[in-house]
């Protein structure tokens, strides 16, 4: 029974361990695309090596122990009565404390160096573009101030350039993460938050919400692009004069709850709209007006 | 007003037949089992002997039992999560809408931690703690009866809820504004609420009646540094359970000040925080699991030292570390939203002081190490699931402690990758803890021993579906997965999602095993007798009792010397040939059955239900029952009765011949 489960679970494990290897470096957190999430993929990969220094000697020396001193077949002398050795002690509480003060090092220079607030080296060079970011339930809204325009649920951000994210939240928690560009940071009504990301080359990266905000949060997603400078000022040219304008009133009825499947730009942003919505001076989202699912995310109808 | 206040027939789901059946099905199951107990004519002896007791071993059996169904109802929770996002792939919808599969995962956690760790690890400690210290009952005998109950009374809101109304949308911890009236207008956090805040009562007794039992009630010579290291690990697991579960009483308190009465503690409106609450409910959630792990913990000291038939290594260090955790476990909250922005001293200092608890379980796992050399390893099922933890939660603390570094944390939380490490360190720490303490003492609270091949073959089928499922989540949160979608619209997770549901029948098959092997016990009972008590030649003083032991547990408390009680005693009579004279047996006094637990709880019952559906009048019915409960309990005539002498003597006498010469020679250790 045990040996032909072993050898299933052994069949079973060798490709998924492959696959799991190739995979990974496919568009994973560590296919980055941009400085924040390179250090953070090294802090990462970083931290992990130093704690598997002991967690495999450690796991080999559990199965080894066990299989040394079994009690059937036993190697190992049998000390009945071995509890205690100074020795031993130093080492066991050395070990982790020598791993646990390097690697508070790590989490001390790693937390000031890419705290999200801090702005980005390469701002010395280049000036960041602003970005303010509301999330809604359950879109997003994404306003240039800078360029008077504005997407719902689609990111357009020029590349080699820093961008600098201002987030609130129209209602509930969300939490702003386009992953190969590093640090999520969460929206919360009535508080601003702040995140500094850049994308490296040009390319289409996925986002999402990363904290579960209510029925319609699984389409929450939006697209990433990241666009060549000269591209992304041609957008802007684009978008600006046309669509429909962003202000309170047409604000007002994207807050209330449904999701957005095809992304749109606004031509015209009315100015000083995201401090509005972050001091409260609009009011919050509306909830649901019943207490079951909504219409517009559920495929059942909810029951009067 | 309404004499029913919210209460009517759209509560009952008749449109969603998922709910609808299993809530059918479950009562109806729980009709047929009362009406055959009845019909048996079982009833007098349940009541008498079971709901009643007082007993801590009845009490923790009973817990144990709670615990039981309801990891099995959890279990039914997840096995529907991994399918329903093993189905939603590609623009499908699955089949459980938004609206449902949000109850679901709520309901899976909520039940898992609240309704199933936590009873299982309480039972344990109820059953084990009196025995390893070598008295008669816990400080409060009565009081714990009524923690039970009161645990019990929030299990059955939570499954209520799926058959009248609906359970809460917000996931395990409601965060505000979400779990507000403004955005979850339903009953369903109000389910939550009052289901937790009922057996939070209960959990709280526990807390107390443990701390004091094991602070002030121990065997002659049991001094503090002479308790088993499992008597030391509840303590500080109560001692947590003390601390910390007032604060979620007050912060669900305040949540439901806002819900019903208009407060704004923590609305977007009129100066509420909803940061506040997530501070509030983490500064209790963090410590939570150490309240479940720590006791687990000191299941596996006791197993690694028994199967490997020598002392814990590192005793004092042990101990040391143990309480170690629990102190620095109540400064690490913060670890929990670090993307809230707070900053890179804020994240730096909760981040090293989560880092650092490392300390004391790398140290923990050295021991255990070190207890098993020089040793002499048994594998049977309890060190398996013992060896299973240490290769399993290693992973899981690494991955944990990775999750403590702040800019690691800023790609990985919130993602299937955080789901799998506390899976990893909740299944694999608590889980595999406890089954190892159900496989270890299960002899001890029944009078025989558990299949062993059946053990093995759950504890090997559970290990394997573990790794498929957690594995695949690992990666699929290394690829930027988030946690509780509804759906998948991102290609480059199918393949890991189809597996981790694949993993969950695997898992299936060893919680299958696990109730086969029960079953198989159950009817090889005559054959898995444990005859002498003492079936795996154990060192603390439990195996001192026959298996079951007696109401009254010790007919004499035993004067303790050394570290390991009943080793010393055991060896003693080996080189003497013979047990200690038979001791004067005299009459023992032990504490009458009462039913005010359950009768509080029934008035509990109904005060919650009251309070979800806003029947006010019944609310106020339900506090004044409860109050005449407490007020006939307080006026009682006679709370003891005397087990007379002889009794005493009879029970003594059977489990000291049981001990002859023969079992003497046969627990002497062969270098």
């Amino acid at each position: 029974m045990k040996s032909v489960l072993m050898k299933a679970i052994t069949r079973a494990a060798a490709p998924m361990l492959l696959v799991s290897l190739t995979s990974c470096s496919h568009q994973g957190l560590l296919d980055t695309a941009g400085p924040v999430a390179a250090g953070e993929r090294t802090i990462l990969l970083n931290s992990l090596v130093i704690m598997l220094a002991i967690v495999v000697p450690t796991i080999v020396a559990t199965l080894g122990f066990a299989f040394w001193y079994r009690a059937d077949r036993p190697r190992g002398r049998y000390l009945p009565d071995w509890a205690y050795s100074g020795r031993v002690e130093l080492v066991v509480w050395a070990i982790p404390i020598l791993v646990i003060m390097f690697l508070a090092g790590v989490i001390w220079v790693g937390s000031h160096d890419l705290d999200p607030f801090k702005p980005l080296p390469s701002e010395k060079t280049t000036r960041p573009i602003e970005v303010d970011v509301v999330s809604l339930d359950w879109k997003w809204l994404f306003i240039y101030p800078e360029q008077g325009v504005a997407s719902v649920n689609q990111l357009t951000i020029p590349a080699g350039v820093p961008v600098h994210f201002k987030l609130t939240s129209a209602s509930v928690m969300n939490a702003f993460f386009v992953h190969r560009l590093g640090s999520m940071i969460y929206t919360m009504n009535g508080m601003v938050t702040q995140v500094n990301l850049q994308a490296d080359k040009p390319g289409v990266y996925w986002g999402q919400s990363a904290q579960y905000s209510g029925d319609g949060f699984s389409d929450m997603n939006f697209q990433t692009r990241a666009l060549p400078p000269t591209e992304f000022a041609a957008w802007v040219a684009k978008t600006k004069g046309h669509g429909p304008v962003l202000d309170a009133a047409s604000y007002t009825g994207l807050a209330k709850q449904g999701t957005v499947k095809q992304p749109y730009d606004y031509g015209a942003v009315q100015p000083g709209l995201f401090n509005q919505i972050a001091m409260q001076k609009i009011a919050p989202g509306p909830g649901p007006q019943v207490g079951r699912g909504d219409v517009n995310v559920s495929p059942r109808t909810p029951v009067k | 007003m309404k004499l029913l206040g919210k209460l009517d027939w759209s509560a009952i789901p008749l449109d969603q037949p998922i709910p609808l059946i299993a809530s059918a099905a479950a009562g109806g199951l729980v009709v047929a089992v009362v009406l055959y107990v009845w019909a048996k004519g079982w009833m007098p002896y349940v009541w008498n002997e079971w709901i009643t007791s007082v007993d801590h071993k009845r009490i923790g059996v009973m817990y144990i039992i709670l615990a039981a169904l309801m990891l099995l109802r959890g279990f039914a929770d997840a096995v529907m999560m991994r399918s329903q996002q093993a189905l939603a792939l590609h623009g499908a919808q699955g089949y459980l809408p938004p609206e449902h599969y949000d109850q679901v995962f709520t309901a899976h956690g909520t039940i898992m931690i609240f309704f199933g760790a936590m009873p299982l690890v309480i039972g344990l400690m109820n059953f084990v703690v009196p025995l390893q210290l070598g008295v008669r009952d816990v400080a409060f005998p009565t009081w714990n009866n009524v923690g039970f109950w009161l645990t019990a009374t929030g299990a059955l809101l939570v499954n209520l809820s799926l058959g009248v109304g609906e359970f809460a949308r917000t996931g395990w911890l409601p965060y505000p504004p979400l779990s507000e009236l403004a955005y979850s207008p339903g009953v369903g956090v109000d389910y939550y609420i009052w289901a937790l805040q009922i057996s939070g009562v209960g959990t709280l007794s526990t807390g107390i009646n443990l701390v004091t039992t094991i602070l002030k009630m121990r065997a002659p010579g049991m001094s503090y540094l002479r308790m088993p290291v499992f008597c030391w690990t509840s303590l500080a697991s109560n001692l947590l359970i003390v601390a910390v579960f007032p604060i979620l009483t007050a912060t669900l308190a305040m949540l439901a000040l806002d819900r019903y009465l208009g407060f704004h503690f923590f609305t977007n409106e009129a100066g509420g925080n909803p940061m506040m609450f997530v501070n509030l409910i983490w500064a209790w959630g963090h410590p939570e699991v150490y309240i479940l792990v720590l006791p687990a913990f000191g299941i596996f000291s006791e197993v690694f030292s028994t199967f490997s038939a020598k002392p814990l290594f590192g005793y004092r260090s042990m101990v040391m570390a143990t309480m170690f955790i629990c102190v620095v476990s109540l400064v690490v909250w913060l670890h929990h939203f670090f993307t809230m922005g707070a900053g890179g001293d804020v994240n730096a200092f909760f981040g090293i002081s989560t880092s650092i608890i490392a300390v004391g379980t790398g140290v923990k796992v050295y021991n255990w190490l070190f207890t098993m050399y020089g040793g002499r390893v048994r594998f049977e099922p309890p060190i398996l699931w013992a060896l299973g933890f240490m290769v399993t939660f290693v992973i899981g603390g690494m991955t944990g402690v990775l999750l403590a570094v702040p800019p690691a944390d800023f790609v990985l939380h919130n993602s299937m990758f955080l789901v799998a490490h506390f899976h990893n360190v909740i299944i694999g720490g608590v889980v595999f803890g406890a089954f190892a303490g159900y496989e270890y003492w299960f002899p001890k609270a029944f009078g025989f021993r558990l299949h062993r091949g059946w053990g093995i073959t759950a504890f090997w089928l559970t290990l394997a579906g573990f790794v498929l499922t957690f594995t695949p989540l690992y990666i699929v949160g290394m690829e930027g997965m988030t946690r509780r979608l509804q759906h998948i619209d991102n290609p480059l997770w199918d393949p890991w999602i189809v597996m981790a549901g694949f993993g969950t029948i695997v898992i299936g098959a060893g919680v299958a095993s696990q109730l086969i092997q029960l079953v198989v016990s159950i009817r090889m009972r005559d054959q898995l007798r444990d005859v002498t008590g003492d079936p795996w030649n154990g060192r603390t003083l439990e195996w001192v009792t026959p298996s079951p032991p007696p109401t009254f547990n010790f007919p004499v408390l035993h004067d303790v010397h050394g570290e390991e009680a009943y080793w010393g005693m055991k060896q003693a009579a080996i080189a003497q040939e013979r047990l200690y004279d038979e001791p004067d047996y005299k009459p023992i006094e032990m504490p009458r059955n009462s039913p005010t637990g359950f009768v509080t709880a029934f008035f509990a019952a109904i005060i919650g239900f009251a309070l979800i559906w806003h029947i006010w009048w019944l609310v106020a019915l339900g506090f004044v029952g409860a109050y005449a409960t407490f007020v006939v309990f307080a006026w009682r005539d006679e709370d003891e009765y005397e087990i007379p002498a002889e009794e005493v003597a009879r029970v003594d006498r059977a489990r000291r011949a049981a001990r002859g010469p023969e079992w003497l020679a046969s627990v002497e250790v062969q270098p």
